[in-house]
């Protein structure tokens, strides 16, 4: 139903949604690695003066099992105030949650009571196949249009992979979103820079190249993605593609400055075949064309072919696989997660061709094990899925990374948890000593989405 | 003239109206002049925007003129309300259902173009139908007595101005001294209230 003034939880710019009031429930994609009981939505109290405090308070189970539900987004968000395109009458209500194996797309209405958000809606697969020609439906984004997914596969399952729209009320699936995509086969992840009308999207690979867990020999022949596509948002046409290069494996998440005027981002390269690093890379506008410039390296560290699984044993070292990053709304710090070592990184972005190192923790790790102040002993799985509140003071992580590759970098099996880190306004971050969810076994934790938005959910039109 | 004063006033008001709806310029122009830092371009925006806006509502009147010459007024009178009517409820289940094809690094053709999309789309035209209908079929005059074209053409010159006016002074203020914060709270539904006022225009011309 449409409101008479806009959702209280969109704002006209960053430096407003700044000011949101804490967030005090958080909502976290679980799932069943082994597909036999259904994955769900957790609903996990955040309000440090409650009883309940850093405990499971809801979960939502799908109907089916097997849905692998890893990213989820919001129906409407800030972007709905755009001058060009305003539909700011409606609200932040639902939240759209793909089944990223199964393809199946779930519509969770949170109003009712948002401690056990009511599923209203499933598509099935078949509908998404027929009427947007796409499968493995991924990223999901509020934005001008509608509801944006950025999905793997094609109806086969196979590439091109793309994006298709959905209504952001009736949650119909409009179609295939790109009018031209040029050279674009790979797809990930996607988000654009609406100040400079441009689309950017990711590469990983076809589903037939990841769903049983990363091949070897596809990722050793640099087959995996490792391009950046920018395209024109409104005219959905593909205009320049760049590649890394063949050292560069899997370049995945994307995150533009929130500063609808900045016209740069950062993204990370999850491996180097060369010395098995991880990076992050700033794109930016340099005269009528996109550039991008490699600005951190985080190196493999050495260690003892007994701590590594089989598939690391010949290397020696332990990678630290980037596999998330996440941008404070004020564009300041960038959050890294390092999923092979256990670490999360802060660095002042503030120049963003020159990030400088501002915090570190370090919790679970393939090699190191850490265990977190709360004191649960060793730690299996790292720092994967990070949120940011829309202040900038709190950050959210969970340690799963994807179901069938898991296994590949922890064999012993990954318990799920997720943990709280407070950060200060000047740079530094450390534990919350009082937040450790420890997962119940049956599932584990993806990604986390914060009640009335948080740092990679909303974009806006204004400075 | 028989009427007097009051359909000049109405065209004026519904101009003021629409002016005042951040869906029809005003946000645009000081978002454009935010993005580029410079107030100049929230004065220069103002001008394609309400060309746009007058493109718009020229056509429609256009539309009802040349209906009006070639049927009778009262045919055309009731097929103008039924249509808006439809009109309004096209609008208000689908109206943001569309292609948005103008975005923040437009220019002035553009925003041009946006402005008379945005104006066709919520049928901005169409409520003028209304008090168009009497000022260039005035009472008993046969049609094409006189001619419809000058009331038509000083209708839309009024209405445009009154936009003109509001959009004016609503993005300056807003650029200069109120902020965006505002939007928050104080943009009500103006789709609601706009599609209440093409129901009322369609059942006024199908009364009339």
């Amino acid at each position: 139903m449409p409101t008479w003034t806009p959702d209280p939880s969109f704002y006209p710019s960053p430096r407003m949604a700044m000011k949101a009031k804490p967030e005090t429930l958080a909502y976290v994609a679980a799932f069943d690695p082994d597909r036999k009981v259904p994955d769900s939505i957790a609903v996990v109290d955040v309000d440090s003066n409650s009883a309940s405090y850093s405990t499971i308070i809801g979960n939502t189970s799908m109907p089916n099992v097997g849905d692998e539900l890893h990213h989820f987004g919001w129906n409407a968000c800030s972007s709905s105030l755009c001058p060009n395109a305003p539909h700011p009458h409606m609200e932040r209500r639902y939240l759209i949650v793909p089944g990223l194996r199964s393809s199946r797309i779930h519509i969770l209405d949170t109003k009712p009571d948002p401690r056990q958000p009511a599923i209203v809606k499933v598509i099935e697969p078949e509908e998404v196949a027929d009427k947007a020609g796409y499968t493995r439906p991924h990223t999901i984004h509020c934005g001008p249009e509608g509801i944006y997914v950025a999905a793997l596969g094609n109806r086969e399952g196979k590439g091109p992979g793309g994006i298709f729209l959905m209504d952001h009320e009736s949650f119909d699936v409009r179609g295939q979103w790109e009018m031209d995509r040029g050279p674009q086969h790979f797809a990930y992840d996607a988000w654009w820079h609406l100040g400079h009308d441009t689309m950017v999207t990711s590469e990983w690979g076809t589903p037939d190249t990841f769903e049983n867990g990363l091949i070897p020999e596809v990722l050793l022949g640099a087959k995996y993605g490792r391009r950046l596509h920018f395209w024109d948002l409104h005219k959905r046409k593909h205009m320049q593609t760049i590649d890394f290069g063949d050292k560069y494996q899997l370049v995945f998440e994307l995150r533009p400055a929130h500063d609808p005027t900045k016209a740069y981002g950062f993204v990370n390269c999850v491996i180097s075949l060369e010395n098995l690093s991880s990076s992050i890379w700033t794109w930016y506008r340099d005269g009528d064309k996109w550039a991008v410039k490699k600005v951190i390296e985080i190196p493999a560290e050495p260690a003892s072919e007994d701590d590594l699984p089989p598939v690391l044993k010949g290397f020696k070292a332990c990678p630290p696989l980037v596999t998330d990053i996440d941008l404070s709304m004020d564009d300041k710090f960038l959050y890294v997660a390092c999923w092979g070592t256990g670490d999360l990184q802060q660095y002042d972005v503030s120049d963003p061709l020159n990030p400088k190192l501002t915090g570190k923790v370090r919790i679970g790790g393939i090699v190191s094990r850490a265990t977190h102040p709360a004191g649960n002993g060793a730690l299996s799985g790292g720092p994967q899925m990070v949120e940011i509140s829309r202040d900038g003071r709190r950050v959210y992580f969970t340690n799963s990374l994807y179901g069938a590759i898991d296994p590949q970098f922890y064999p012993d099996g990954i318990e799920g948890w997720m943990v709280k880190l407070d950060a200060s306004p000047s740079g530094g971050i450390a534990f919350d000593p009082k937040f450790f969810v420890k997962w119940p076994k049956s599932h584990r934790p993806h990604q986390v989405r914060l009640e009335g938005g948080d740092c990679s959910s909303d974009s806006y039109c204004y400075p | 003239m028989t009427s007097g004063a009051w359909p000049w006033i109405v065209i004026a008001g519904l101009g003021a109206f629409h002016g005042l709806n951040p869906g029809m310029g005003w946000l645009f122009a000081v978002a454009l002049g935010q993005h580029r830092q410079d107030r100049r371009i929230v004065w220069l925006s103002l001008l394609p925007i309400a060309a746009g806006h007058a493109l718009s509502i020229a056509m429609t009147a256009g539309l009802l003129v040349l209906a009006g010459v070639l049927v009778d007024v009262r045919t055309v009178s009731v097929a103008a309300g039924l249509f808006l009517i439809g009109w309004a409820m096209f609008h208000w289940f689908y109206g943001a259902r569309h292609r948005v094809r103008v975005g923040m690094r437009t220019g002035l053709a553009g925003l041009g173009l946006w402005s008379f999309l945005m104006a066709s789309a919520h049928g901005a035209g169409l409520m003028l139908w209304p008090v168009l209908v009497p000022l260039c079929f005035p009472g008993d005059v046969a049609a094409g007595a006189a001619s419809p074209v000058v009331p038509a053409l000083l209708g839309i010159g009024l209405h445009t101005l009154a936009m003109l006016g509001v959009t004016a002074a609503v993005a300056v203020s807003v650029y200069e001294w109120i902020g965006l914060a505002m939007l928050r709270h104080a943009w009500i539904n103006l789709d609601l209230v706009w599609t209440v006022a093409l129901v009322l225009a369609g059942m006024v011309l199908l009364v009339a």
